[in-house]
């Protein structure tokens, strides 16, 4: 077991510097850098010398190699260095667009789960057929709805025509009403369909007629046979959809106007801010990748299959 | 057939349907039976005729898309063919209960032993938790599971298939009920543990006065446990009565072809002495195969095995599961290299072939697989089966190609209309059939039946068991037959070896083996075969005329 957690947070590390790599190189390959786009302004009136020498103040102008190992360590220490643009350092930026994005997505993530809970369970449990058809297609419809059209739409049912959620000076909860249901639903659409499948097969397992021949209940067959087993495929999806999770994050805070990490993004990414795109890569592969730690480590207390260390033996 | 009023359970004239898209089949038609207290009757038939899904009636565990369209099913004289879901749950697992066909995937594999055996007594009663778990140990002790306060924190997983069988078996009778329904309850098992578990049965049911509806396709099982016997086929009840009158004086020719298929109550015919002159086709010698574990040290799936098999003659490897016959045959078709011995095939080591040389070593030996559903591609025609080994080492034109194609097919016994056809298409002998002709379109010199018949009901069983024979008559071939049905065996085989765990315990001729062997797991093996219970002279065996089969 201790084998198994060491192994997979070691795995966890690994991508978090593959991660970063990457994006260092990809960053490095972008022609130009984001202290020739500030200072060549003709505004600042710097002359070749001085632009120069600002490069060199900020070791732009040193080898890539040495640059990739002065930033690692830096990032290592909690350093994410300055963002030129704005003339801050990322991690003060980040203090400030993080927790937006992280509650957006997180409750995001929580809505998304419960719906699809429930669209799948609703589903297995409807007495007629055609009742069972409908809801099991909410999810192609969920996903097929694009997420900009849906957020407009949102905004303009139930804060325009009902006046339910307000836009103009929300509280801090209420703002978050809308988006987080703009996030859950392409969210909550392919997992409530894996969900529905796997409901759909572990029904047919012997395990599951013999429970029904001891006289349970078509609810106690749900929950307490069909539903843990049914879940454990899930869980690996839902931690693959927390990335989309985060791209849809973005596209979000856009249209509600929320200053979260993606407003940042995209404004780093306009001004090559290359300090605040490899801190956000970075940020979001952390989180991509916690979250899915904490699937693999689940694995083993939902499953006692997966618990002796080498997965069930026949 | 008496009717008595205190009948367990009374079917009456039930006719069951499916419905498959527009249509809706029935496929039991008018079956009328009835179980006394205290006794054991066997629904014996072959696949799709119609015995599961009696006995799912009865427990109200049809599948969704089946229905009964009419006739009656009286539990202790009530009717319960009408009776709501909420109803029949109260008399599920209570009054009925259910012994299920598969053990390994029969139990949930997130719940514990102990709360899977608890569950049948809250749903049914308001025991507090440690009434609850003192009983759950009690009935597990009743199935002879060591350790229960251990065994009651584990899960599945830890259990082996009989263990687990044992558990599904003190489920079943948790509640006392009046009637259990087993359902093939030991066709998942080694012969050894499915003697122990059948008696278990049978002294459960003595103490408690336990009726049994025991479905199962193999009639050993059937003569051997049962009092009553019914015989069913497509759907309608060919024949009923005593187990002991129906085994002696068969009514129906159905009843009469399936004795004289069923390789456990038949008189193996005795094969002719192989002349000691015939060149051996396979040598095995001292192989020893270990695996390597993650943990601790090597694990040896086989340890010492040596045997000979002359040409044109079938050698047996018989064993229970883990005994290492599959690691043997594996090593003997070349997908693992012995980890010491050798294995030659005519005057080739195969353990020194490499590369080219081993993939042409592959025509030489061919396997047919246990289980013609999954050996078989799905979107491939038969056509495209059987030529594909041609395709990969003879290339012949493809006129050619097709004409012999079409010869070995027509040698297996099939139409060449089902060159065209998909797998799915076919019935599971002929399935078989098409994977013994995929086999053998290369000539091979040495053929490896792998349970090959294990999956078969016993009449096309018998078939193919007679095309095996007449294909080695023909061509001369060598087989290794892997089985762990010794009542085959005995039948088919000139040589047999017995596996157990890794070691061989035993190797000879099938008549010294059989007859005079001194070791105490070979005896063992031999009578668990079912089907002793009666004398071979007491077994009807009347050849059946045609003309009783319109």
């Amino acid at each position: 077991m201790t084998r198994y957690v060491i192994g997979r947070i070691s795995q966890a590390l690994l991508v978090l510097w593959a991660a970063f790599t990457l994006s260092f190189i990809l960053l490095q390959a972008m022609p130009g850098d984001a202290v020739l786009i500030k200072f060549l302004n003709p505004e600042f009136g710097l002359s070749a010398d001085q632009v120069a020498e600002i490069r060199a103040a900020y070791a732009v102008d040193s080898s890539v190699v040495v640059q990739y190992g002065h930033t690692l360590v830096n990032f290592l220490q909690g350093d994410f260095g300055y963002s030129l643009q704005a003339g801050v350092p990322v991690s003060a930026q980040l203090a400030t667009n993080l927790p937006p994005t992280f509650k957006l997505a997180g409750l995001g993530f929580l809505a998304a789960t419960l719906l699809a809970v429930f669209i799948a369970f609703l589903s297995s449990m409807a007495p007629f057929a055609w009742l069972r058809n409908a809801i099991q297609s909410l999810p192609s419809l969920f996903i097929s709805v694009p997420v900009f059209w849906l957020a407009i739409m949102l905004i303009q049912i139930f804060s325009f025509r009902f006046r339910l959620v307000s836009v103009i000076n929300p509280g801090p909860w209420e703002s978050l009403v809308l988006p987080v249901a703009t996030l859950a639903v392409p969210i909550a659409a392919p997992l409530a369909q894996i969900l529905i499948r796997n409901i759909d097969e572990i029904r047919t397992r012997p395990f599951v007629s013999v429970a029904r021949a001891k006289g349970a209940s078509e609810t106690r067959l749900l929950w307490r046979h069909v539903a843990r087993n049914a879940i454990l495929p899930t869980l690996t999806i839902a931690g693959v959809l927390f990335g989309e999770l985060i791209a849809g994050a973005v596209v979000t805070e856009t249209v509600f106007g929320l200053n979260g990490i993606g407003g940042l993004t995209e404004k780093a990414v306009g001004n090559q801010d290359l300090s605040v795109l490899q801190a956000v890569v970075v940020i979001s592969a952390a989180a991509f990748v916690t979250i899915n730690l904490a699937v693999d480590l689940a694995y083993p207390l939902l499953d006692p299959r997966l618990r002796n260390g080498h997965g069930a033996a026949a | 057939m008496s009717t008595s009023p205190n009948s367990v359970l009374d079917v009456r004239d039930l006719h069951i349907s499916y419905s498959q898209g527009e249509e809706r089949p029935t496929v039991v038609h008018g079956v009328s039976f009835t179980v006394e207290p205290g006794e054991v009757v066997a629904l014996v038939g072959e696949s799709g005729s119609g015995k599961t899904s009696t006995a799912q009636a009865v427990i109200g565990l049809l599948a969704e898309n089946g229905r009964v369209e009419s006739g009656s099913i009286l539990l202790n004289g009530e009717d319960i063919s009408r009776w709501s879901a909420r109803r029949l749950r109260s008399i599920r697992g209570a009054v009925v209960s259910l012994v299920p066909q598969d053990p390994g995937s029969s139990l949930n594999p997130v719940l514990t032993i102990g709360a899977q055996v608890r569950e049948i007594l809250q749903i049914h009663g308001r025991l507090d938790r440690r009434t609850a778990d003192r009983k759950v140990i009690e009935l597990l002790t009743n199935v002879g599971i060591s350790q229960p306060e251990l065994r009651i924190h584990q899960y599945p997983h830890e259990l082996s298939g009989g263990m687990k069988q044992r558990v599904l078996i003190a489920i079943a009778i948790a509640l006392r009920p009046a009637l259990i329904i087993a359902d093939e309850p030991t066709s998942a098992l080694d012969v050894t543990v499915q003697r122990r578990i059948l008696d278990l049965i049978d002294d459960l049911r003595r103490e408690h006065g336990t009726s049994v509806l025991l479905v199962t396709h193999d009639l050993g099982v059937a003569a051997d446990r049962s009092d009553r016997l019914i015989v069913l086929q497509g759907g309608r009840i060919q024949e009923q009565g005593k187990t002991a009158d129906v085994l002696a004086s068969p009514q129906s020719a159905y009843t009469r072809k399936l004795l004289s298929d069923a390789p456990s109550l038949s008189v193996a015919k005795p094969r002719p002495p192989v002349e000691p002159s015939r060149p051996a086709a396979l040598t095995v010698t001292n192989l020893v195969q270990d695996f390597s574990l993650p943990t601790a040290k090597n694990f040896r799936a086989v340890d010492n095995i040596s045997f000979s098999v002359a040409r044109g003659t079938t050698h047996a490897v018989v064993g229970e599961s883990g005994s290492g016959k599959t690691t043997t045959i594996r090593s003997i078709a070349g997908f693992l290299k012995p980890t010491s011995g050798e294995i030659r095939i005519g005057d080739l080591d195969v353990a020194s072939l490499r590369s080219e040389a081993l993939r042409q070593f592959r025509r030489k030996v061919q396997l047919v697989y246990q289980n013609p559903w999954a050996s078989l591609d799905p979107r491939q025609t038969v056509q495209a089966i059987v030529e594909e080994p041609l395709l990969n080492f003879d290339p012949l034109p493809r006129a050619e190609r097709e004409a012999r194609v079409r010869a070995i097919i027509e040698r297996v016994g099939l139409p060449a209309t089902v060159l065209s056809r998909l797998p799915h298409a076919l019935s599971g002998g002929q399935r078989q059939r098409v994977a013994i002709a995929r086999a053998l379109v290369l000539e091979p010199e040495v053929v490896v039946l792998d349970e090959a018949v294990s999956a078969l009901d016993v009449t096309v069983q018998a078939q193919i068991l007679e095309l095996l024979a007449e294909l080695q008559r023909d061509f001369g071939l060598t087989y290794v037959f892997v089985s762990h049905d010794l009542a085959v065996v005995r039948q088919i085989a000139d040589t047999v070896s017995v596996l157990h765990n890794g070691r061989q315990v035993d190797y000879g001729t099938v008549d010294e083996v059989f007859s005079s062997t001194s070791t105490a797991y070979t005896r063992e093996l031999i009578e668990a075969i079912p089907g002793q219970k009666f004398p071979r002279a007491e077994i009807s065996r009347q050849p059946i005329k045609t003309g009783l089969l319109s």
